[in-house]
């Protein structure tokens, strides 16, 4: 994606957000559209956001998860795509655990295929909706120093995000045990730090990640207490950042493990503000690749 | 019946004297009798009549060495014949060159016991004459919990035995294996990887599975093993072959292995000196193999190891899988490559990028391998008539619709290559010939 892709689909979310404050939350702007929810991964977050967007777009939405879709019975990713596009969805948005799976669907289909997280490659929506946010909140991204600490290693949202803010012009420093930080993360252009004051330091944003207990079993790290102690957000970290510091999360969050509640829910915290924006991003997403000829705003 | 090969530049790395049988630069007759290679003379010398009973291929000067071997196939039967079968393995195998292979065990059931070698044999037996070399497993169903019977695998035909698609994880039982197939002149091959460090990995280890959210193996997965295994060599003296060399520390610790007397022996495969894990960029499950394809620093070394010895073998580690196994999310895709059909092609680019001389191809693609695993080789008179002629010139572009193989699970596809496999022959008898091959 290029830095003019991604502020103009930045700028139509912001316009999409008027519509979710209306008292009839709902625009005929996608009507007779039909988007397939494929998640072969659970997700609640992710995949009500984009339910919701299609329906305040009045897309016919359906959605299949992996439990219930004929990947149980055996059949390929390739079989059940060609399956679907049989049936002419319009857009296909995907949850898949393997990296690059969505890159199969775009091959084989000819419906529009949005990836809502593939393995650990990429959580293109996840960054959009991070940006959009952090822009909201300081005017604009070049120049911002964002720090993400956490699981780097295992997370999509981490990769994306570097992508993202690196390419609107933010500066990026990583922070976890060298454990959790991948080979050649830098390629991004961004930095990395083992030491968690150093990313805080003049901060604009701090971006935590979910930590999975099951990394313990892998030797990531030695247990949830000396993680949480090294490398979780509380109060007391929290001192040395900049007076105006946003708190951001993908979630789901660990409360008590990688962010303690009463900064989870403290003034700085801007996680709600994520999901709220996650809405708008995604009815953005579904109306630029449905075309976005006509103006949604028109409506 | 005879058959006379006219006209052919000799090149045997094995048997010296026979290349410099005629003057310098100059181009020799071959003659073949009763499956034999009855003589070779300077072009002309041969007072042949051509008759009813001698087959007359004219060589037009193109290169005429001991026929290749590959040390390192996967044919499919028993077990999944829709991806190989011994038969068309074998035409591949022909179509590249090659007039013997040594086919790993890992087939279903698992080649653990006389009976299965015994099959393959026969099933060889009825192939197009492409000598087939079993290799035996080292632990039954090679799940690394007991022996196979290595005395019954080598008595029904095998000739060396390995895990190979496994490691053996288990040091003490690599230990007895070896000294046990010592005893029997067996070669035990060694497929490097510990299990816990791959942890899983889906390619290379680095910057690229790092972008594209794939986990990795590094290349200490590969190499604590190396090391394992050189130190049970010098422990038991036995003869150990080390498959699928692929990183810089393998070639290292196999060079000064072999600095220290050390009687290991090691082979790479020609997608380990011809590509990086650029190659799976795109999520190409085409270039997914174990190990997987390292870097250009890895890529530089196994050239460097072949150039100077380390690495004796050039085998394909060949791997036909079905788009059932393939056309699949990256992760859960099959790993390998088909290798018979392009192998030459590729080693040939070494030879034209300054790293090996043909004869030096030659003999890591014939000569070693044949050594390795005990074979008669080499242009002797008398001995075997096993031949291929290369056209070194020929560029033809790869085409794995064409391909002899069932399968065609190649990263090679549409590349345009220099040199090709004219005619092979195995025990005097034309078992691939260029020309009748539409």
């Amino acid at each position: 994606m290029s830095v003019d892709e991604i502020s103009l689909i930045l700028d139509t979310a912001e316009r999409m957000k008027e519509i979710s404050e209306r008292p009839v939350k709902k625009v005929p702007t996608l009507r007779g559209k039909t988007v397939v929810l494929f998640f072969y991964e659970p997700s609640t977050r992710t995949r009500t956001s984009f339910d919701i967007a299609a329906k305040r777009l009045s897309a016919d939405s359906i959605s299949l998860s992996g439990s219930t879709s004929s990947m149980v019975k055996g059949e390929t990713l390739l079989d059940t795509a060609r399956n679907l596009e049989a049936m002419k969805p319009d857009v296909i948005v995907l949850r898949h655990p393997s990296a690059g799976a969505p890159h199969i669907l775009a091959k084989a289909v000819s419906a529009s295929i949005i990836n809502a997280g593939d393995g650990m490659h990429a959580h293109p929506t996840q960054a959009l909706l991070d940006m959009l946010t952090v822009r909201q909140h300081k005017g604009c991204l070049a120049g911002l120093r964002i720090a993400i600490i956490g699981d780097i290693a295992h997370s999509r949202v981490a990769r994306s995000d570097c992508e993202g803010f690196v390419k609107m012009g933010a500066s990026v420093i990583l922070c976890a045990p060298p454990t959790l930080i991948p080979k050649g993360i830098e390629s991004y252009g961004v930095s990395v730090t083992f030491d968690m004051k150093e990313a805080i330091d003049g901060a604009d944003v701090i971006m935590m990640l979910r930590i999975q207990k099951e990394r313990q079993s892998g030797f990531f790290f030695p247990s949830e207490r000396e993680y949480s102690r090294r490398y979780g957000l509380n109060r007391e970290k929290l001192k040395s950042a900049k007076s105006d510091v946003l708190i951001m999360h993908p979630g789901p969050i660990n409360r008590g493990l990688e962010i303690s509640p009463d900064v989870a829910d403290g003034p700085h915290s801007i996680i709600l503000d994520q999901v709220t924006n996650g809405v708008a991003v995604r009815m953005a997403l579904l109306y630029l690749v449905t075309g976005g000829t006509r103006n949604a705003d028109s409506d | 019946m005879r058959t006379l090969i006219r006209g052919a530049r000799v090149i045997d790395p094995g048997c010296p004297n026979v290349t410099k049988g005629g003057p310098m630069g100059g181009l020799l007759d071959v003659l073949i009798q009763d499956g034999r290679i009855a003589d070779i003379q300077p072009e002309g010398v041969l007072n042949i009549p051509s008759g009813n009973d001698v087959w007359i291929y004219e060589a037009d000067g193109h290169i005429l060495t001991p026929g290749l071997i590959d040390m390192h196939v996967h044919f499919r039967e028993p077990g999944q014949e829709y991806k190989e079968t011994i038969a068309t393995g074998c035409r591949a195998a022909a179509a590249g060159g090659f007039t013997a292979v040594c086919t790993m065990p890992n087939t279903c059931p698992v080649n653990d016991n006389g009976q299965i070698t015994r099959f393959i044999l026969s099933q060889a037996a009825e192939a197009c004459g492409v000598r087939v070399y079993p290799a035996g497993a080292i632990s039954k169903s090679l799940e690394g919990k007991s022996l196979s019977e290595f005395g019954e695998l080598k008595d029904a035909g095998a000739v060396a035995v390995t895990d190979d698609g496994k490691p053996v994880m288990n040091s003490l039982m690599m230990r007895r294996a070896m000294e046990y197939a010592y005893g029997l002149g067996l070669t035990v091959i060694s497929h490097c990887e510990d299990m816990q460090l791959a942890h899983g990995g889906a390619m290379n280890e680095g910057t690229i599975a790092t972008r594209m959210g794939l986990p990795g193996i590094p290349n200490a997965a590969e190499t604590v093993m190396v090391l394992r295994d050189i130190a049970l060599c010098e422990l038991t003296g036995a003869r150990l072959h080390i498959a699928h060399v692929s990183t810089l520390e393998s070639v290292r610790a196999i060079r000064e292995a072999k600095r220290n007397g050390i009687p290991v022996t090691a082979e790479t495969a020609p997608h380990y000196f011809t590509l990086t894990d650029d190659a799976v960029r795109d999520y190409s499950t085409h270039a997914k193999m174990n190990p997987p394809l390292r870097t250009q620093k890895d890529v530089d070394a196994v050239c460097e190891g072949l150039r100077d010895g380390t690495l004796d073998v050039i085998a394909t580690d060949h791997a036909p899988h079905s788009p059932v196994e393939k056309d699949v999310e990256f992760d859960q895709a099959a790993n390998g490559i088909v290798g018979l059909e392009t192998s030459l092609a590729l080693g040939l680019q070494l030879v034209e990028s300054g790293v090996l001389s043909l004869a030096g191809l030659i003999e890591k693609m014939s000569t070693q391998p044949a050594r390795i695993l005990g074979l008669s080789s080499g242009l002797k008179i008398g001995a075997a008539a096993d031949i291929t002629v290369i056209d070194p010139d020929r560029i033809w572009t790869v085409d794995a619709g064409r391909f002899k193989s069932i399968s065609r699970n190649t990263p090679f596809d549409g590349w345009a290559l220099k040199g090709k496999a004219v005619l092979t022959i195995v025990n005097g008898t034309v078992v691939f010939d260029e020309r009748l091959n539409t």
